[in-house]
C-alpha cells in the first residue's frame, strides 16, 4: 500500500514538475523536457496498473481465505485506498455558468406607453419589453469558496444594448457558529419568495406586477446581511439587512447610515414525502431623498414631480410544493402567492421643472399575485398566473388640485407553457392579457429560450 | 453556597448531556442512512433526506432538508457530483460550519471507492455525465465494504468517546458482511456474462462485481429521456444482439422500460437500487438479497 501510494506522489510531483522547473532556453528543449517526463510518466502508470491488478488478486486470495472476523475488519482496511486523483491549478478556478436568453415578443399596444396606473414609475427594468426578437440578459456567474472563512459570489448581466451591470457580487461567511451567516457586497433581499431568485428560474418570462409596482422588479440591496436559522426540525429562519437603498422604493442619498432597512422571516417544512411548503413575513424601510418620477398631471401636461420622506413596504408569501413521493421527475405541483402593502409618507414636490410646488404626501396601496405551474408530463408544464394592484388611497394634499389618482386596479393575467429538454434548456411560451394601463387591453405573446451552460447551478428552494 | 452547588449540578447535568449527546448525522442517500445505523447504531440521531424513490440527481433544496442540515454534526453523501443540484444550497443555507466542504463533518463515499466510467472529456453535449465518474457506487457491496472502514474511522474523529464501540460495531458488520459477499457472489454464478439493457447508466458497478453485460442503454445519453426513435433502433439491434433483461432502478419512470420489454420479449427488473427501493429491501443486506433475487428469477 505504501509503495502504490509512494508512486502516486511520485506521478504527481512529475506532472507538476514542468510549472516549477527552471525556465528552458528554448521551445525544443522544453518539447524534449516534455516528452521525457510524459515517458516517465507512463512508465509509472503502467507500473500502477499492474501493481493494482497485483493488488487486488492478492486481495481476492485474501477473501477467500480469511474467515474471522478481525482479518476481514483488516481486509476492508486495505481495500478502502484512496484513489489519487491528478490535482491541477485549474482546479482552484470558480464554478463558472453562463445563462443565455431571448425573448420574441408580440403586444398588441406600443410597450412605450406601458404603465401601472395609479402607481408611481418604479425604474428601467419594467414593463413587457421591446416588440420582436430581442435579447435578453446575459448572466456569467462566477462562484467559489474563498477559503475555509468566506464563500463569494459574483453574477453580471450583459444587457442587449452592451452594457454590463453586477446583479450580484456577495462574500458570505461560512464558519461563523450557531447559524448565523453574514453577507456583504450586492445581493438580492431576502424578503419576498421571488425577489432572492434570478429571472432565470422564474416560471413566467416576467416579474409579477406587485414586484414591478413595489420593488422596481426585484431588490438589490448594496451592504450587510445577516441571517439566523434556529435549530429546529421546522425551518425557521430570521434576517435583516442594512443597505444603501439607493433602489426604488429608495432613491440615490449622499449620507451616511444605511438608507435601507430590512427584516424578514421564513418558515417552512414537509407533510409527508410528497408535500413541503415555506411562508415568509418580509419588511422593508426605505427613505428616498428627491425620488424624481414623470406623470401628467389633471391638464394632461407631462411634468416631473419628486418625493423625499419615508417608504415602508410588507411583504408576506407563502409556496406549497407537491411531488407524488417527492420524486418531482414526472409530475409535480407548485402554488405561490405574495400580498405586498406600502406606506408612503413625506412630502412631494409637483412639476419640479417650473411651479415646484412642495407639500405634504401620504399613499397606501397594495397588491398581490397567486399563481400555479404543474408539470403535468416530464419536461412539460402549464402555468397560470393572476396579478393585481390596489390604488388603495393616495394623498396629494394642496397638490391634489394638479395630481389625482383613480380607483382603477391594475391586473394581468398569463399563461404559460414550457418545454424543457434537460435541465439546462427550456423553451417557454407565454400569453398575458395585461390590464395595467386604465381602460386598455395589451395582448402579450412571448417565445423565449433560456439555457445555461457551464457549472451547474443548485437552485434554491 | 447553595446557589453555587446548584449552579455545579447544572453544569454537571450539562456536561453529562453533552457527553452522552448522541452524534447527528444526516445521510443524503438511503444506503448511507442503513450503514450508519450497522455502524453507529444508538450512538446517532439519523436524518435520511432523500427516499429510494426519489431521483437524487434532481432533489429541491427543502427548507425541512436545510432545517436537517443545520443541526448536523455530519453529512454522510456520495460526492461525486451526484448531490451538486441540491447539496451545496443545503449547505450554505443552513449555516453549520462544521458539514462545509473540507471540514470532517463532510463525508464523501465516492472518495473511498474507486470511481468507474470516469470520462475522458467532460461535454453536457454527451448528456448528463459527472466528472468525477459514474457515482452511483452503492450497487457493489464490495463498495459499501470500503466505506464502512472509511465512514468509521470519520465516525471515531467525530466522537471518540465511542471510538471502541465504533471499531466493534465495524468488525461485526464487516464479518457480516464479508460472509455475505461470499455468498451472493456463489449465488451469482450464472450471472456472468449475462446480457442486459440498462435504462439509465446506473449500475455499473453491479455489472462490474457480478460480470454483467450491458449491451445498450434505453436513456440515448444520461439523463436524457428515451425517445420513440432511439428505442426502436435499440428494438432492431435487439434482433442481432439480444438482451436477457431491462434493468431499471425503483425510481425511474417506467414506460420507457415497460414498452422496450414488451417488445422484445424480456422481463422488465425493478432494482430497488438503494434500500426502501422496495418493501423487502429493508437494510443493507435484504437490499442486495433482493437485487440477486430479482436478477436471479428473471435469468430463469
Amino acid at each position: 500500500m505504501f509503495r502504490r501510494n509512494s508512486i502516486a506522489l511520485a506521478v504527481l510531483a512529475l506532472s507538476a514538475a514542468p510549472a516549477y522547473s527552471a525556465t528552458p532556453t528554448n521551445a525544443t528543449d522544453l518539447n524534449q523536457i516534455r516528452q521525457e517526463i510524459d515517458a516517465l510518466r507512463q512508465g509509472y502508470e503502467a507500473r500502477i496498473r499492474e501493481l493494482e491488478a497485483r493488488l487486488q488478486k492478492v486481495q481476492g486470495t485474501a477473501e477467500q481465505a480469511s474467515q474471522s472476523a478481525q482479518a476481514s475488519a483488516e481486509k476492508v482496511a486495505a481495500a478502502a485506498a484512496t484513489p489519487a486523483t491528478p490535482a491541477s491549478a485549474n482546479a482552484f478556478n470558480p464554478e463558472i455558468s453562463l445563462i443565455l436568453s431571448g425573448t420574441y415578443a408580440n403586444l398588441s399596444r406600443d410597450p412605450a406607453s406601458w404603465q401601472m396606473s395609479n402607481f408611481v414609475p418604479s425604474g428601467d427594468e419594467t414593463g413587457p419589453g421591446k416588440k420582436g426578437f430581442s435579447l435578453g440578459e446575459t448572466e456569467l456567474g462566477l462562484r467559489a469558496n474563498i477559503d475555509p472563512y468566506f464563500y463569494g459570489q459574483a453574477t453580471l448581466a450583459l444587457s442587449a444594448d452592451n452594457e454590463v451591470g453586477v446583479e450580484e457580487a456577495f462574500v458570505q461567511t461560512r464558519a461563523l457558529p450557531a447559524g448565523t451567516q453574514l453577507k456583504a457586497g450586492r445581493f438580492f433581499s431576502g424578503i419576498g419568495y421571488l425577489n432572492g431568485q434570478h429571472a432565470h428560474t422564474w416560471d413566467f418570462v416576467d416579474a409579477p406586477l406587485a414586484y414591478q409596482a413595489f420593488l422596481g422588479g426585484q431588490y438589490g440591496q448594496d451592504g450587510l446581511q445577516f441571517r439566523w436559522l434556529a435549530p429546529s426540525s421546522t425551518y425557521i429562519e430570521f434576517g435583516g439587512e442594512l443597505g444603501a437603498g439607493e433602489n426604488f422604493p429608495g432613491a440615490e442619498r449622499k449620507q451616511n447610515g444605511a438608507g435601507s432597512t430590512s427584516l424578514f422571516a421564513k418558515l417552512g417544512g414537509d407533510v409527508g414525502d410528497s408535500h413541503s411548503w415555506q411562508l415568509g413575513a418580509g419588511w422593508l424601510r426605505a427613505a428616498p431623498r428627491e425620488r424624481s418620477y414623470d406623470s401628467s398631471d389633471l391638464t394632461g401636461t407631462e411634468v416631473s414631480n419628486s418625493f423625499s420622506g419615508r417608504s415602508q413596504l410588507w411583504v408576506l408569501d407563502g409556496v406549497w410544493k407537491w411531488a407524488p413521493a417527492g420524486n418531482a421527475e414526472r409530475m409535480n405541483l407548485k402554488l405561490q402567492g405574495e400580498y405586498f402593502r406600502r406606506r408612503e409618507t413625506g412630502e412631494l414636490a409637483y412639476d419640479t421643472a417650473n411651479q415646484n410646488l412642495s407639500d405634504a404626501y401620504r399613499s397606501a396601496q397594495s397588491g398581490w399575485y397567486a399563481q400555479s405551474v404543474f408539470q403535468f408530463m416530464p419536461r412539460w408544464r402549464v402555468g397560470l398566473r393572476y396579478d393585481q394592484l390596489d390604488s388603495g388611497t393616495v394623498d396629494y394634499a394642496s397638490n391634489n388640485a394638479f395630481l389625482a389618482n383613480s380607483d382603477y386596479k391594475p391586473k394581468r393575467t398569463s399563461t404559460m407553457l414550457d418545454w424543457s429538454p434537460t435541465e439546462f434548456s427550456r423553451i417557454r411560451l407565454q400569453y398575458a392579457l395585461d390590464k395595467s394601463r386604465e381602460g386598455v387591453k395589451d395582448d402579450q405573446f412571448f417565445l423565449q429560450y433560456q439555457m445555461s451552460l457551464g457549472a451547474h447551478g443548485a437552485h434554491s428552494y | 453556597m447553595k446557589r453555587l452547588k446548584l449552579l455545579a449540578l447544572v453544569a454537571g447535568l450539562l456536561a453529562a448531556n453533552l457527553a452522552h449527546a448522541s452524534l447527528k448525522v444526516v445521510a443524503c442517500e438511503p444506503e448511507w442512512g442503513a450503514l450508519v445505523q450497522e455502524l453507529a447504531g444508538p450512538r446517532t440521531s439519523l436524518y435520511t433526506a432523500t427516499t429510494a424513490l426519489q431521483d437524487v440527481h434532481h432533489i429541491q433544496a427543502r427548507p425541512s432538508l436545510i432545517a436537517a442540515v443545520r443541526t448536523a454534526d455530519l453529512l454522510v453523501c456520495t460526492g461525486a457530483e451526484l448531490e451538486t443540484g441540491w447539496l451545496p444550497v443545503l449547505q450554505r443555507q443552513s449555516g453549520n460550519a462544521a458539514v462545509q466542504v473540507g471540514q470532517p463533518g463532510y463525508f464523501e463515499a465516492a472518495s473511498a471507492v474507486r470511481m468507474l466510467e470516469v470520462p475522458t472529456k467532460a461535454d453536457r453535449a454527451d448528456g448528463d455525465v459527472h466528472a468525477a465518474g459514474n457515482p452511483h457506487i452503492q450497487t457493489d457491496p464490495r463498495n459499501i465494504a470500503r466505506v464502512a472502514t472509511a465512514l468509521s474511522q470519520r465516525l471515531s474523529q467525530l466522537d471518540p468517546a465511542g471510538s471502541p464501540d465504533y471499531a466493534r460495531r465495524l468488525a461485526d458488520f464487516s464479518a457480516r458482511w464479508q460472509a455475505a459477499i461470499q455468498r451472493w457472489e456463489a449465488a451469482a454464478a450464472p450471472l456472468r456474462g449475462l446480457p442486459i439493457v440498462v435504462q439509465h447508466k446506473a449500475f455499473p458497478y453491479l455489472q462490474d462485481w457480478l460480470g454483467l453485460r450491458e449491451v445498450a442503454t434505453l436513456e440515448p445519453k444520461p439523463g436524457i429521456e428515451p425517445g420513440s426513435g432511439h428505442l426502436a433502433t435499440l428494438l432492431e439491434r435487439q434482433q442481432q444482439n439480444p438482451a436477457r433483461m431491462v434493468l431499471r432502478a425503483a425510481y425511474n419512470d417506467g414506460r420507457a422500460a415497460e414498452w422496450f420489454a414488451s417488445r422484445a420479449k424480456i422481463p422488465v427488473v425493478v432494482l430497488p437500487f438503494t434500500v426502501g427501493g422496495n418493501e423487502r429491501a429493508k437494510d443493507l443486506f435484504s437490499l442486495f438479497d433482493e437485487t440477486l433475487a430479482q436478477l436471479l428469477k428473471a435469468a430463469r
